[in-house]
């Protein structure tokens, strides 16, 4: 699904990923947890292809593409998926006219037919019921005036709606309630598969008693310190990542 | 074909017949011999090129306005031709199969399908190709309602004591400069007439083209809702590319008598220019409607085109409780200018207005939002909310805010909000990751922002608005 082989990365002069190696196969699910700084954020950017992220070295195999070479566009349409940690509100732009062109963008690209609208209507009103948002949050402008365990819920949803190959949860768990975390944990426990896989990036285990992962690793100065099992989720919850020798460096930007 | 039109367009009348459309064009130039020549051709009674020559000699004393936020070469009044009519008019057609085929492949071509319209739409068009009326449809059927709908110079002749009540009563003759230049030379434009307690049984509409080089277009439209009626006017044009500046200096005047309505949408596209803004239209155009009592006008307007905008659609609430509307998208790119924005005048009691507009900056284009609120003294517990909100697209374009606001009575209350913002990285992120390209991103940013503003506009201008937007914002990101 995912190689990503030796990726060194900078945003303006400052290195951030300084030799990362990371694959992900199908079905897998993949936690990333780190201290502030480690590399995370940017990380989840690069693979997506936001624009002020600089790759120094190394590659990222996705699928059979070469994801560095591929428009921000192009790599959603294969399947790449990115649940915001902080998404934008589009004033005026509801809900449903937004991932109803992204559904059928993303459907074209798969050379299948775009939806009706009763279709997708049908469709959306199931993701809605699925991530325990009222119908009216379709109609509604994007993220406009949604709460922030509403925003992460709506991420959710659209990931839901667009079925995807790879999802990257950047910190879907910041800032929820407990109840809020279960709803976004049960909406991806509900599209995992054999096919699909995830990126979990998260600061805390305690997203990852909800969405059980097949590896854990450990982020730290732009490198892939440890990896392990979900015990070394826990061992870190415990022991902070004092153990691995590290300490967080103030200096990088998230 | 294309190449065909516009030879035909571009070429000089001459003596005989030739298959293309062919139009009389005055050479260049205003004198008072030129407005007795315009008169002469309509066969316009004698009160009524009076009234163009007074207009005509208030012009010459006044001075052309400087105070807008617009740079443009100065124009010379000299070098334009102030009458040009397609030849095939003489004869009217009764119907659209007896309207030159030429001339309606040319419409086609711009996306107006007439058939289309007519049929489905249920709208009676009433087409103006350069100054000439060239087929009102539906006539028959707002007669039966007791709608008049025509021409203006057809109502100078049938319906003059109409048109000599209400001509000028809302703007008047030497109002402005351009105002005053449109009372002396206008050509045609549209007359309609509401009566008592009526209903209009269809929307109307009537499109504007400009299509004869180098000839300014002085469109003249009068709208009168008498006591209880209703009406929604649709207003929409199109150009083709030019060489030259094209000046556009249209009148449209509404009167809403007591407890009528009327419902004013436009949707304007004339050519802006090319890059450089070389050859758009300069569009000067003077809109105002009267309110009496409990009467209600409501202006929505979606300007895309022209290389110069200056327009002011405007509200006398002269009547107790009467209200005044207006909800604007202007949308500028390229070197585009538009200095666009309403006047409210509150001068009865409980007088309400409501103002939204929406301006979008692309390119390296500037566009200005100029308002005035104006409470009069017998405006007790007049009221008016203004919300004022500016997109920028790219870093090179501009965003202005002029509101002005007078208020001469305790009681009356203003409200005016603004906020200016970008179409921001993030968004455009957000729409990208999910699969949406830069300008689909855009696009559909650009109508949620404006999406206040399209729901007051009729259905399928709404429709209109929101593709022509698209079409307008082809190739101004990155």
């Amino acid at each position: 699904m995912l190689t990503i082989d030796n990726l060194h990365a900078r945003v303006g002069q400052q290195s951030i990923l300084k030799g990362l190696n990371l694959q992900i196969k199908p079905g897998e699910v993949h936690a990333i947890m780190g201290p502030n700084g480690a590399g995370k954020s940017t990380l989840s950017y690069l693979l997506s292809g936001r624009d002020g992220y600089e790759v120094e070295g190394g590659s990222v195999q996705f699928m059979d593409d070469d994801l560095l070479e591929m428009e921000v566009e192009d790599r959603a349409r294969h399947g790449l998926f990115l649940a915001f940690q902080y998404p934008v509100e589009i004033p005026g732009v509801s809900n449903m006219e937004f991932m109803k062109e992204s559904v059928n963008a993303i459907r074209e690209q798969r050379g299948e037919e775009p939806l009706s609208a009763a279709e997708f209507l049908k469709k959306a009103k199931e993701a809605c019921k699925q991530v325990q948002l009222p119908l009216d949050f379709l109609k509604r402008g994007v993220n406009e005036g949604f709460s922030g365990g509403e925003k992460k819920r709506n991420e959710i949803m659209q990931m839901i709606l667009l079925e995807p190959k790879l999802c990257i949860l950047d910190e879907s768990d910041s800032g929820l309630d407990i109840d809020a975390l279960q709803v976004v944990a049960s909406g991806v426990n509900s599209q995992r598969n054999s096919e699909r896989s995830f990126l979990v990036i998260t600061h805390y285990q305690r997203l990852l008693d909800y969405i059980k992962p097949d590896f854990v690793h450990i982020l730290a100065n732009g490198k892939i310190v440890k990896s392990g099992d979900a015990s070394l989720a826990l061992k870190v919850e415990k022991e902070g990542y004092a153990f691995l020798g590290i300490e967080a460096t103030e200096e990088a930007s998230s | 074909m294309t190449e065909q039109i516009d030879q035909a367009l571009s070429r000089k009348y001459e003596a005989g017949f030739v298959s293309d459309i062919e139009s009389e064009t005055f050479a260049a130039g205003l004198d008072e011999d030129v407005i007795r020549r315009i008169s002469a051709m309509k066969n316009e009674p004698e009160w009524m090129l009076e009234w163009r020559l007074r207009a005509y000699h208030s012009w010459l004393k006044m001075e052309e306005p400087e105070w807008a936020h617009l740079h443009y070469p100065k124009i010379d009044y000299q070098a334009i031709s102030y009458y040009s009519a397609p030849k095939s008019m003489k004869d009217k057609p009764k119907s659209l199969d007896e309207v030159d085929p030429e001339l309606l492949r040319v419409y086609e071509k711009l996306g107006i399908p007439v058939h289309e319209q007519e049929v489905l739409a249920g709208v009676a068009v009433d087409m103006v190709f350069d100054s000439v009326s060239v087929a009102t449809t539906f006539r028959e059927k707002l007669k039966e309602a007791g709608v008049i709908f025509c021409p203006i110079s057809e109502a100078i002749q049938n319906y003059p004591e109409l048109v000599k009540k209400y001509l000028g009563s809302v703007v008047p003759r030497s109002d402005n400069y351009f105002a005053a230049l449109n009372s002396a030379v206008f050509t045609d434009g549209s007359f309609v007439y509401i009566p008592k307690g009526v209903r209009c049984p269809m929307e109307l509409s009537t499109y504007f083209r400009i299509n004869e080089q180098n000839t300014g277009q002085f469109e003249r439209t009068l709208i009168v809702a008498d006591e209880g009626s209703y009406v929604s006017y649709l207003e929409g044009c199109t150009a083709p590319q030019r060489d030259e500046n094209q000046l556009h200096a249209a009148v449209v005047e509404l009167v809403a008598m007591d407890d009528a309505k009327i419902k004013y949408s436009t949707v304007q596209n004339w050519y802006p220019g090319d890059e450089d803004g070389k050859g758009g239209i300069y569009n000067f155009v003077t809109k105002r409607g009267i309110c009496h009592t409990n009467a209600h006008i409501s202006w929505t307007q979606v300007e895309t085109g022209s290389a110069v905008t200056w327009k002011y659609p405007s509200c006398v609430l002269k009547g107790d409780n009467s209200v005044g509307e207006f909800y604007s998208v202007a949308l500028t790119r390229g070197r585009q200018q538009a200095d666009t924005g309403t006047k409210m005048i509150h001068l009865g009691k409980n007088t309400r207005s409501t103002i939204i507009s929406k301006g979008i900056s692309a390119g390296r284009s500037n566009n200005s939002y100029r308002g005035l609120v104006h409470m009069g003294p017998k405006a007790d517990g007049a009221r008016n909310f203004t919300e004022c909100d500016s997109l920028l697209i790219g870093d090179r374009c501009g965003a202005h805010t002029f509101p002005y606001i007078e208020s001469r009575n305790p009681t009356a209350k203003v409200e005016h909000e603004a906020t200016t913002s970008k179409v921001s990285e993030d968004q455009l992120f957000l729409c990208k990751q999910r699969g949406l390209d830069a300008e689909k991103a855009v696009s559909m940013i650009v109508n949620g922002f404006c999406k206040e503003v399209f729901k007051e506009l009729p259905m399928e201008f709404a429709v209109e608005a929101g593709k022509l937007l698209e079409i307008s914002l082809e190739g101004s990101v990155g």
